[in-house]
């Protein structure tokens, strides 16, 4: 009934309304989708900017600029920031653009409900936000929030979880919205099995993401009535394990840790093909890669706890299925490697940053497939060695997916090429000071170093103060992208116009479309048309 | 640049069999990796974690080779007609067989090391840990032995903003506590872990030993140092304020040292008695070396924190 709604206000013939009401009261996807990229945007930027306090104060050893107070309240707020609204809001504003293109649907499924999704977050980081300013300060626990420490924090305790309560609502409406658009809303002929990679990742994303915010939900709701109503879910003397809320926890975050690098997946798998001019190579098993890694993203949760005690068996359990997501997360990287094999490659730079994805987050996951080793965990565990790993996985990995994601689609989204050249140096200042931000912190944790910790002992001094010099590079290579973008957004006189197929070797509905993309497409169903599934022939040498 | 040449320079004397003294300063040795450590579980460690690494380098080398030859030899302009396959069975089952062969391969050692590790059995010596706010507090039941480990007071007063002490005149900088935990060479020492107020977590390097400190559980961990030396550590689980500022040291002596040392702690007042039933924890066997329900939990939620060595 929605998409009928849709249809035919569609026919009606308006465009967007004018000034800052478009925004606010828009159920456009397109709309939400600049929305959802503007926002995530300007969070990495704020997340960017605490990760700086952090690296300088990290610069040498000794108190530079912060207490060791605030320096917990940085440690806490940057990974809260950068994983709930930098990059899952990127990844929900590239489905919002994306997904419905690719499908062949006129919008998504819930476009009111879409609005009030993304309307909420910018009063949940403000809520969030405002613990800095509130006595006490922030949480001082790292965004893991284990209790009894984070019961310490001061009154903005409550803050910080009705934002995690908002940001859970939006993610789940943003998850809803997607699964329902996929499994309702694909034009005729659009089979599964005929769907573009990222919209298979974003199926399985958004039911790990269904599945999975509710444990967080309920992990803060007890901290919140462990502090104020008196309950003792995590307090030994009432007879409560503080233990019980990291099982929660990282039930939450295990997967969490996969919704935000399977539409990555995705988008590596949508640019790899184009600018090898080849088909993906095994679309099926790309498929069953993602949903083996989504399964087995349940139930290895408790390798966040190799040094927690747990028994025996528990500990041997975990150890084996987290070193079984290996597998399928190998399948994925040697299929890239063999769809650019024999292919006819050029490097524009989405291609530039995809083939780095392949490449560094595979050194991500390599780490992680040491850390898997239980009796080794007990030496990385809470060392820059895991500050290496998952900023590996996530920075070169899922940030890099965004950002190649972005240039690869503005042309469609603005009608205006952006700047290659610039989009070079931003490649190449970002890949290699990426590397030296956090390539020195593997040797730092092997050598000792915990992690969440405002000062240091001697011996740390060089890797560290190469490490912060790289992050403020890293920092501002950034600001390039940031030109890059609002050149084709906002000044668009002059400049290269992009064709509606953008890139000659590109596949898929949303290149069918002119560009940029009308701010309604496909309000009559498209034919899915061969040319545009090119893994479905058969392969022919 | 200067700790980078020294550490460099110490790699070299190391390899050409000079470093006479090294057991005093393992840490610093091993400034790249980690150290193999003096306990057979930190060797043990240290064997799978350098399996690990090559097993990943040589896959490394391997896909990342390919990936690079294809990169350059079917770039456009050496390579203009792509191919067209997109799908071959024999190879994808291949490649999944594979890894899986090499994780089990990886996983038999591993649960071989992690059996070993949970093996808190035997101990010829139980030692009390207690995380608390911003301490380690050690008590030795079976020598009425009780005392708290802080930060030492050069680095506590190098440590806060403006302090006006640069910290590299330190020695052992944020690594030194007044009162380290002294324990007796080649002896099995288990560790009983526990916390008073927040998480903490207790970890030594090279003695190959990490685990969590709860409160009102207890957990499990043992080590044998089979070399004399002091090993530094530091608290592993973010507990607030102070906790870049809960180091941990422990010197491994002879056994006559070590008896030696514990006449003087009692003659310095740090004697105290255990109750029977404390005696009997530490002298019973009962538990594969896994978390336990204290009998007695702290008292309270914890008060808000504070000030801290830091401040
Ligand atoms: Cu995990
Ligand atoms: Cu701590």
């Amino acid at each position: 009934m929605v998409y009928a709604d849709t249809h035919d206000h569609a026919h009606g013939g308006h465009g967007p309304a004018t000034g800052i009401m478009r925004w606010i009261t828009t159920t456009n996807h397109k709309d939400l989708g600049t929305l959802y990229l503007w926002f995530s945007m300007i969070m990495f930027f704020i997340g960017g900017l605490f990760s700086l306090v952090i690296r300088a104060e990290l610069y040498e050893p000794g108190l530079q600029f912060v207490t060791p107070g605030f320096y917990n309240e940085m440690v806490t707020l940057h990974a809260l920031v950068m994983i709930f609204g930098g990059i899952m809001p990127a990844f929900t504003g590239l489905a919002n653009w994306m997904v419905p293109m690719m499908v062949g649907a006129p919008d998504m499924a819930l476009p009111r409900v879409n609005n009030w999704g993304f309307w909420i977050l910018p009063f949940a980081f403000t809520l969030m936000l405002s613990s800095l300013f509130l006595p006490g300060g922030a949480p001082q626990s790292g965004w893991t929030l284990y209790p009894p420490v984070v019961l310490q924090t001061g009154p903005s305790l409550p803050f910080v979880i009705f934002a995690i309560h908002l940001m859970g609502i939006s993610s789940i409406t943003g998850a809803i919205n997607v699964v329902v658009t996929i499994l309702n809303l694909r034009a005729p002929g659009m089979t599964l099995m005929k769907m573009p990679m990222f919209v298979w990742s974003w199926l399985v994303t958004g039911y790990l993401l269904i599945a999975v915010m509710p444990a967080l939900a309920g992990a803060v709701t007890m901290l919140l009535t462990d502090k104020y109503f008196g309950t003792s879910f995590f307090n030994p003397a009432g007879g409560g394990d503080p233990v019980l809320f990291e099982h929660v926890f990282w039930f939450f975050g295990h997967p969490e840790v996969y919704i935000m690098i399977l539409p990555a997946f995705g988008i590596i798998s949508a640019i790899i093909p184009t600018f090898s001019r080849k088909p993906l190579f095994g679309y099926s098993s790309m498929v069953y890669a993602i949903a083996a890694i989504a399964f087995l993203s349940f139930i290895v949760w408790a390798h966040h706890m190799f040094a927690d005690g747990l028994p025996l068996p528990a500990e041997m359990f975990f150890m084996f299925s987290t070193m079984l997501i290996a597998v399928p997360t190998g399948v994925k990287i040697f299929n890239w490697i063999a769809t650019m094999w024999r292919g006819s490659l050029t490097f524009e730079t989405p291609m530039l940053f995809a083939v780095a994805f392949v490449f560094l987050f595979s050194i991500g996951g390599f780490s992680g497939l040491m850390m898997a080793l239980a009796p080794v965990d007990f030496q990385y565990h809470n060392t820059y060695f895991i500050v290496a790993h998952f900023h590996y996985v996530l920075v070169p990995g899922a940030l890099f997916a965004i950002i190649a994601a972005i240039y690869y689609w503005i042309p469609k989204w603005t009608g205006t090429m952006y700047n290659e050249t610039l989009g070079k140096i931003h490649f190449w200042l970002s890949a290699i000071f990426i590397n030296v931000v956090f390539f020195p912190q593997h040797f730092l944790g092997l050598a000792g170093m915990p992690r969440r910790i405002p000062d240091y002992a001697i011996q740390f001094t060089d890797l560290n103060k190469i490490s912060t010099i790289g992050a403020f590079v890293f920092f501002a290579s950034q600001f390039i992208f940031i030109y890059n973008i609002l050149r084709c957004a906002l000044f668009r006189k002059g400049m290269a116009k992009a064709s509606a197929r953008v890139w000659d070797g590109a596949r898929g509905l949303e290149w069918t479309v002119p560009s940029p993309a009308p701010y309604h497409t496909f309000e009559d169903p498209p034919e899915v048309d061969d040319h545009e599934v090119p893994w479905l022939e058969h392969s022919a040498t | 640049m200067l700790t980078l040449k020294r550490a460099a320079g110490r790699a070299v004397a190391t390899a050409a069999g000079i470093a006479g003294t090294a057991h005093a300063s393992l840490q610093k040795d091993a400034f790249w990796n980690l150290p193999s450590g003096v306990t057979s579980l930190s060797r043990e460690e240290y064997g799978l974690h350098m399996m690990a690494f090559w097993v990943v380098v040589v896959i490394g080398v391997l896909v990342f080779g390919t990936m690079f030859y294809s990169l350059f030899a079917h770039r456009r302009s050496r390579h203009p007609t792509p191919s067209n396959f997109h799908e071959n069975t024999t190879v994808e089952v291949i490649w999944t067989i594979i890894p899986f062969l090499i994780l089990v391969g990886m996983a038999i050692p591993a649960a071989a090391t992690l059996i070993h590790a949970y093996d808190t059995r035997n101990a010829d010596l139980t030692i009390k840990v207690t995380g608390v706010q911003w301490k380690w507090e050690y008590a030795y039941p079976e020598q009425g032995l009780q005392f708290v480990s802080g930060l030492d007071a050069a680095s506590t007063r190098a440590a806060p903003l403006d302090s006006g002490v640069d910290p590299s005149s330190v020695p052992d900088y944020l690594r030194g506590v007044d009162h380290p935990m002294v324990v007796p060479v080649g002896e099995k020492i288990r560790l009983l872990i526990t916390s008073a107020d927040v998480d903490h977590g207790w970890w030594v390097e090279d003695l190959g030993v990490k685990k969590n400190a709860y409160p009102g559980f207890i957990n499990e961990a043992w080590f044998k140092a089979d070399r004399i030396g002091t090993y530094r550590g530091q608290c592993t689980v973010l507990c607030g304020y102070g906790h870049g500022y809960m180091p941990i040291v422990v010197k491994v002596v002879s056994q006559q040292d070590f008896k030696g040392w514990a006449a003087q702690m009692k003659h310095d007042g740090f004697g105290y008695t255990p109750s029977a039933s404390e005696l009997a924890a530490v002298t019973s066997d009962s538990d594969a070396g896994a978390r336990t329900r204290a009998p007695v939990a702290p008292a309270s939620t914890p008060a808000p924190a504070t000030s801290a060595a830091g401040d």
